[in-house]
């Protein structure tokens, strides 16, 4: 099909033509980059976090005076978490994933250097916080009895006689951790210093376990340690316990609760913090989910517009254009090289408009990337913009381009 | 004439109702888009103690160690207990106030009421004046009570709602993690937006429930809730973080000084007291004192969400799109008319009655688009309250936004309308008579 005359026509009327490029320009910048932040968003929400979700529930309690032993309180909540049915392990932890409550510490390689080498989301737990998290090892061992030492994660000591605690021997690692801190090698049997330098012997790496918060770094999400302690009650403590039965998991908080409440009464459960791990993690990306909502809102809402506006603008082109149309019908033209024509057309506005659109997208990336940290925005974008945008202006100028092909060739002999 | 314009553009609107229909709405979805976002913005954006907050400054002092230390850097944002403490003995400013979170359990003197947590705030006397917290009974504690560790309380509207049914409950008892409190006064409803006092914890919550003395706290032992830093080993003293010598920042520090004269010589006094601290060895670090009033302070944390500036910019772009949108349609009307135009002019109507004619039009458009635009941002403001973020709940349109999403309305659709206008407008009579 010839389209010179197509273009001919779109320059007689450069206003309307310029505008209705502009507006799909601007709508196709505004949903490249809307899809690219929603894109973004899906990917964070689906980052694993290392732990057995579907079988965690978390319990965190407060009150109670923690009395001359904090030590012995802390193990014996442990063990009653032990006997609640349908729970196979139960601990004590500083940290939940996608908890309430961040603690992070610095990690070096030597116990002299001035600045840490990462910063490190620090999970700390007796025996069973493991085998509670469902953590999953790649490298090197589990921690062996005798190296767990008690603990206070208050940083006040509850009894003044009490020496000075035993310092803790060895950590776990993320393999993301192990990665960075050892790039060619093996971390197991390596040593690392956290906690006021305290030398830590690497004594295994797990896959992964995310921080309990992230800090906008997603390649920190993974950065994690897991360290030997047992912890002392100091008068608010979290437990994690795992559940065999995941429809049990209400049963169990519930359970753990009030054997929590037995041990002393005049404890309280904070209940916006004892949840499914599940729940948290919903909880924890409410925002992003509200996010991504809305910005699919505004990309549907300006999609609508701009096939509102192409059916508009299309459909006052056909009524101006009829009687031209009925000539060419009278000569000849069939139904068909009408409808094509307006097609052609739209073609082209879009084509002209997404091309205009591609720039400005990038622009508007630029300003995104130094405003608020986003990475460049992949190409793989632009031609899925264009591809809806041509298919909406497609579906947008068929309404009136039929009209304009059912325009009986009789009009033209008409008087005008 | 003004009427007769609008009649006109009334009856020209109804001759096409669908492309009327379609302006009308893209202005709505542009507008309702932007007041809704805009209204959320100007809620966390504003300014939590208008005509104060010029006067009240937040301290920053840097106490921390030489391990991972680096010129130039912003000092350690709250303070220690020691410094705190020294700067409120010392009480240069016309007031001050030192500041943080804390948790107590609260027993209800009330049977069938179970114990519960709350949060608190540890402060010194000067925190109700400073900040125009006001009460609806009883007074704030004194100076003096500060000084003797007084078992004193001042607690929220809504604490008192729960425990005494709304009555005057001064005088009362309140039971705090086991330690008996007099209520001292109870304060009406405050909600200051952002809680600009504290920024460390949530930035949109509400103040706490119980309010003593810092001073008592520490004699009691309270816990503390909120954030902390510590460089160095607290395992030594029983009071751990919160020791007078802790190597600890928790604390926040308000100074109010009412004229710029007297900030600068508060400045020069903290620029003094750092440099006497690290010459006692007690800063390792060089000084490095801020001063920021209330407004600096919340710009420097950012405290308008990004989520939320990132959505006012795409509001902004989408009500250009719609504009764009509407300046197309508008184009394509005006000069489908242009026979009825080219008529009009023959018959004497001059380029600048067509003109305001057409803005006319475009006006009465803009006026539909706005009160659809407003039903549009009251339902967006409804949306966004169901967010579960804490300044959600606070999103409600004032005044102020209705009058500017009219104006917003107007504004934009006569923009968008000029340009059609002035084509429609450049109609020459006689072409179109002859073509007719």
């Amino acid at each position: 099909m010839d389209m010179r005359p197509i273009v001919s026509t779109l320059f007689r009327h450069k206003t309307t033509t310029a505008l209705i490029v502009l507006q799909i320009a601007l709508c196709c910048a505004i949903v490249c980059n809307v899809l690219f932040l929603i894109g973004q968003r899906l990917e964070r929400m689906q980052r694993p976090s290392g732990v057995d979700e579907s079988r965690i529930v978390t319990v965190q309690i407060a009150g109670g005076a923690p009395g001359s032993d904090a030590a012995a309180i802390g193990r014996s909540d442990e063990a009653a978490l032990r006997e609640v049915p349908g729970v196979s392990a139960a601990a004590a932890t500083t940290l939940v994933p996608f908890g309430n409550g961040a603690w992070n510490n610095g990690l070096s390689l030597s116990a002299d250097q001035p600045q840490p080498n990462l910063s490190a989301s620090t999970y700390m737990g007796g025996e069973q916080l493991f085998d509670a998290l469902g953590l999953k090892l790649v490298a090197g061992r589990r921690f062996l009895p005798e190296e767990f030492v008690d603990w206070d994660p208050s940083g006040q000591s509850a009894s003044k006689q009490d020496a000075q605690p035993a310092a803790i021997p060895a950590a776990i690692l993320t393999r993301a951790v192990a990665q960075r801190l050892f790039p060619d090698g093996e971390a197991v049997g390596k040593t690392v210093y956290a906690l006021d330098k305290t030398p830590l012997r690497v004594v295994g790496v797990v896959e992964r376990l995310a921080r309990s918060r992230d800090n906008n770094d997603p390649a920190a999400y993974d950065y994690a340690m897991l360290l030997p302690a047992k912890l002392a009650y100091t008068g608010i403590a979290k437990y994690v316990l795992k559940v065999d039965d995941p429809s049990q998991r209400q049963r169990a908080i519930d359970a753990a609760a009030a054997a929590l409440l037995r041990i002393d009464p005049s404890r309280v459960v904070i209940e916006e913090n004892s949840k499914t791990l599940q729940q948290l993690r919903e909880d924890y990306y409410q925002q992003d989910r509200a996010m991504s909502l809305l910005l699919g809102a505004v990309c549907a809402g300006l999609l609508v517009v701009t096939a509102l506006g192409i059916v508009g603008l299309a459909s006052f082109w056909v009524q101006q254009r009829t009687r031209q149309i009925g000539v060419r019908r009278a000569l000849g033209a069939t139904r068909r090289q009408i409808l094509r024509y307006f097609q052609t057309e739209n073609f082209l506005l879009t084509s002209a408009g997404i091309g205009l659109g591609m720039l400005l997208a990038y622009a508007l990336n630029l300003g995104l990337m130094s405003a608020y940290e986003l990475p460049r925005l992949p190409l793989a974008y632009l031609p899925f913009g264009a591809l809806c945008l041509w298919s909406l202006g497609q579906a947008a100028v068929l309404w009136p381009a039929r009209r304009a092909a059912s325009v009986p060739p009789a009009l033209a002999t008409r008087a005008a | 004439m003004f009427a007769y314009s609008l009649r006109m553009a009334v009856h020209s609107l109804k001759r096409n109702r669908a492309l009327t229909a379609l302006m009308v709405l893209a202005l709505a979805l542009g507008i309702g888009a932007c007041m809704t976002t805009l209204t959320v913005f100007r809620i966390l954006s504003g300014d939590p103690l208008p005509g104060r907050s010029q006067n009240l400054y937040y301290v920053q002092l840097d106490a921390g160690s030489l391990d991972g230390y680096a010129p130039g850097r912003e000092p350690q944002t709250m303070l220690t207990r020691y410094d705190a403490q020294a700067l409120l003995r010392e009480a240069r400013a016309d007031r001050q106030a030192l500041m943080t979170a804390g948790r107590v359990s609260i027993q209800p003197e009330r049977s069938g009421l179970h114990s519960f947590l709350s949060n608190a705030r540890y402060a010194s006397a000067d925190f109700f004046p400073m900040f125009d917290a006001p009460l609806r009974y009883g007074r704030a504690w004194s100076a003096g009570e500060d000084a003797q560790r007084a078992r004193v309380a001042v607690i929220s509207a809504q604490l008192n709602d729960k425990l005494f049914g709304g009555a005057d409950s001064v005088g009362r008892g309140l039971i705090l993690d086991g330690h008996s409190f007099r209520i001292v006064g109870v304060l009406a409803p405050w909600r200051p937006v952002p809680k600009f006092y504290d920024l460390s914890g949530d930035q949109f919550g509400e103040p706490e429930q119980v309010l003593l003395p810092f001073s008592t706290s520490r004699d009691l032992s309270l816990a503390l809730n909120g954030n902390s830093v510590c460089w160095g080993d607290t395992g030594g003293d029983p009071e751990g973080r919160a020791a007078l010598n802790a190597p600890c920042v928790y604390l926040q520090y308000w100074a109010q000084l009412d004229t710029p004269e007297r900030a600068q010589a508060y400045q020069r006094y903290l620029d003094d007291y750092s440099a006497q601290q690290h010459a006692a060895g007690r800063f390792p670090r060089p000084g490095n004192v801020r001063l920021r009033d209330v407004n600096e302070w919340l710009q420097f944390n950012q405290v308008v969400p990004s989520d939320v500036r990132l959505q006012a910019w795409l509001a902004l772009g989408f009500l250009l799109a719609c504009l764009v949108n509407t300046v197309g349609l508008l184009l394509a009307k005006f000069l489908r008319r242009g026979g009825e135009i080219g008529l009009r002019r023959a018959l004497g109507a001059s380029r600048r009655q067509i003109f305001l004619h057409c803005l006319a039009e475009v006006g009465v458009i803009g006026l539909a688009g706005g009160a659809l635009g407003l039903l549009l941002t009251l339902l967006g403001l409804w949306l966004v309250r169901q967010q579960p973020e804490r300044y959600a709940q606070l999103a409600e349109l004032d005044v102020g936004m209705l009058a500017a999403t009219f104006a917003l309305a107007l504004i934009a659709s006569l923009l968008a309308g000029v340009l059609p206008a002035w084509r429609a407008m450049q109609v020459a009579p006689a072409i179109q008579l002859k073509t007719q």
